[in-house]
């Protein structure tokens, strides 16, 4: 059998699949239950840090903070 | 130590440069090395005169010195390249401005056309993808820009990238490849550029203080990473000596073709579509003051893109050597393409829900607003064409010129405005912009020169196709190609005309933003970083 033969079998038949499972999977992924917080705080993060790089410290207490919030959530 | 290095490496390379020059086999080929000497020797002495100093790379300011050289790079292309355009549209419509008596061929529109399209597209384009990457990663992850002053070799090996491409279409140095006509030098320059670009974006990335990676960031990444692939590939050739500009391909046939459209297609999509809806969903909740309308569309619209836009290339192909069955899918993969790019265009344009009204205040948004609307047209607009039936008609007419030009100058143009508008006071610490009502003045300008461009490519575009296959009772056709190039006249100077506008728009801009950094009152400073003198 020639290479373009075996690829083209598989490319038709289970690497296909694969790819649209996963494709799904991403729509599956992105609509999760309990994701609305993450991604209401992910498209806020442009409105941080606009003038200055994170300072570290004030890092780590925004992280408590967001997982305290989350929590009483 | 480090510094003695670079000093031998850059010396050893303008003379082996020089030695180039003295061997070459051809014109693009010598007076490229000519500008590798020239270049290698100005970096030479820049060292030698910074030689032993000590770079400061402070992790608590934004490394903004290369944004801002960006601005002004992405300006300044900007208007070459429509200044290069509007001459080869007027070429069109008079042939007599070849000046082919006068120039030798120099100045042919054969010449200038690459010109144009590499200019607008990799020095325009691409210097507002870097400038906007390198602002966007570095205020989304909370972190000062990887590797020192790497960005800036990637702004400088890209402007170089550009000096040499120019200089080489010129005097005739062409791979004769659509969007990939840069010869063999060139393109193993612009992939060693590309990967310190993707290793500057990386490294950011992976030194953020953010948890997660915001939406725009991965529209950004896949556009280097992508760009790096389908370069790499495309370009795949053998020199045919190493003092000359000329190389084999290691394709051929049409398995060539399809890589070059496979290349084609994709640089359309990840260059000018994922890296500026990158731009876009930064740039437009940031202007809107609110964030995106939709998160979790956004990461739909992205994936979707991704996993789509890959199969499209073989639409450039229908009705040659290409088999059937190529053609079909690249058709129904661009159709598909639609809705994932429309679900993007309604994310953008909703993230003003709730602010419509900055729509009449804000010339700035406008730009933004009417750049989404082009996004959304010229994406319904492809899809159509890539049919087969319709591809028929409008295949190697001026239609397609019409509809690459309503993405590029609607699309891209505009939100790269937009973008170069919000960040110029920013970059300069200016209180605003010198005046809005020059925004305006541009908004205008931009859209009704871009109405006037796409209107009378699609008449033009339209009758020709109708004119090539009319045939008579007998089945013989109607008219001589010379038939349709004369009824194309009254368009040709209609586009001119609109390209005129669209460039004027680009000079009021370049004006408005020099008089910003140049007139308006500083705002306190933040950082030493940001107290820039106004030069």
């Amino acid at each position: 059998m020639q290479t373009y033969s075996l690829l083209r079998e598989f490319a038709d038949s289970w690497v296909l699949l694969f790819l649209t499972l996963v494709f799904l999977g991403v729509f599956a992924w992105a609509w999760r239950p309990g994701s609305r917080a993450t991604h209401d705080d992910i498209a806020n993060s442009i409105f941080r840090h606009d003038k200055k790089p994170a300072d570290d410290n004030e890092v780590r207490a925004q992280r408590a903070s967001g997982l305290r919030q989350a929590e009483e959530a | 130590m480090w510094d003695y290095v670079k000093l031998i490496v850059l010396g050893a390379i303008a003379v082996l440069a020089a030695i180039a020059a003295n061997y070459a086999h051809d014109l693009p080929y010598m007076v490229n090395a000519i500008v590798v000497m020239l270049a290698a020797a100005i970096a030479f002495v820049w060292e030698l005169r910074h030689a032993g100093e000590v770079r400061v790379h402070p992790a608590n300011e934004y490394m903004d010195g290369v944004v801002r050289a960006g601005v002004i790079a992405t300006t300044f292309w900007g208007v070459v390249g429509f200044l290069v355009g509007v001459v080869i549209a007027f070429q069109l419509a008079f042939p007599a401005l070849n000046l082919g008596g006068v120039t030798d061929g120099i100045l042919n529109f054969g010449r200038l056309r690459p010109l144009h399209t590499s200019a607008v597209i990799f020095a325009f384009g691409g210097n507002a993808l870097i400038m906007s990457a390198f602002y966007i990663v570095q205020r989304t992850c909370g972190t000062r820009l990887f590797g020192g002053n790497l960005g800036w070799f990637v702004f400088w090996g890209w402007q170089l990238m550009i000096v040499l491409a120019a200089t080489s279409y010129v005097l005739g140095g062409s791979q004769g490849k659509e969007y990939a006509e840069t010869v063999w030098y060139i393109d193993i320059w612009i992939a060693v550029v590309w990967v310190a670009f993707l290793l500057v974006f990386m490294g950011t990335l992976w030194n953020r203080k953010e948890p997660h990676i915001y939406v725009a960031n991965w529209f950004l990444l896949s556009m280097i990473i992508t760009v790096a692939m389908l370069h790499i590939v495309n370009n795949l050739a053998i020199p045919v000596s190493i003092l000359s500009s000329q190389s084999v391909p290691v394709f051929s046939g049409v398995q060539d073709a399809m890589t070059q459209w496979w290349y084609g297609h994709n640089a359309v999509g990840f260059f000018l579509t994922a890296g500026f809806l990158g731009m876009m969903y930064y740039f437009v909740p940031k202007q809107a003051e609110k964030p995106v309308y939709s998160y979790k569309l956004s990461i739909i619209h992205f994936w979707a893109l991704i996993f789509l836009y890959i199969w499209a290339g073989p639409h450039h192909l229908h009705y040659t050597a290409l088999p059937e069955w190529a053609a079909t899918l690249g058709m129904v993969f661009s159709v598909i393409l639609w809705m994932p790019s429309w679900g993007g265009m309604i994310n953008g344009l909703m993230t003003l829900s709730g602010a419509w009204d900055k729509l009449r205040t804000d010339p700035i948004i406008r730009m933004m607003v009417v750049s989404i609307g082009f996004y959304g047209m010229s994406t319904f607009e492809g899809p159509m064409m890539s049919i087969k039936a319709v591809n028929s008609l409008s295949h190697y007419t001026d239609w397609t010129i019409g509809h690459v030009h309503s993405g590029a100058l609607g699309w891209n143009g505009m939100i790269t405005f937009g973008a170069l508008y919000f960040l110029t006071p920013r970059l300069w610490n200016r209180e605003g912009l010198y005046s809005l009502k020059l925004v305006s003045w541009h908004f205008w300008l931009a859209t009704i020169g871009i109405v006037l461009y796409a209107s009378s490519m699609w008449v033009t575009g339209i009758m020709e196709g109708l004119m090539w296959r009319e045939v008579d009772a007998n089945g013989f056709l109607v008219n001589a190609f010379a038939d349709t190039v004369a009824a194309k006249y009254p368009m040709y100077v209609v586009r001119g005309l609109g390209g005129v506008m669209f460039l004027s728009g680009a000079l009021i801009m370049a004006y408005n933003l020099w008089m910003t950094v140049r007139a308006q009152p500083a705002k306190a400073a933040i950082n030493a970083n940001n107290a820039v003198p106004a030069e």
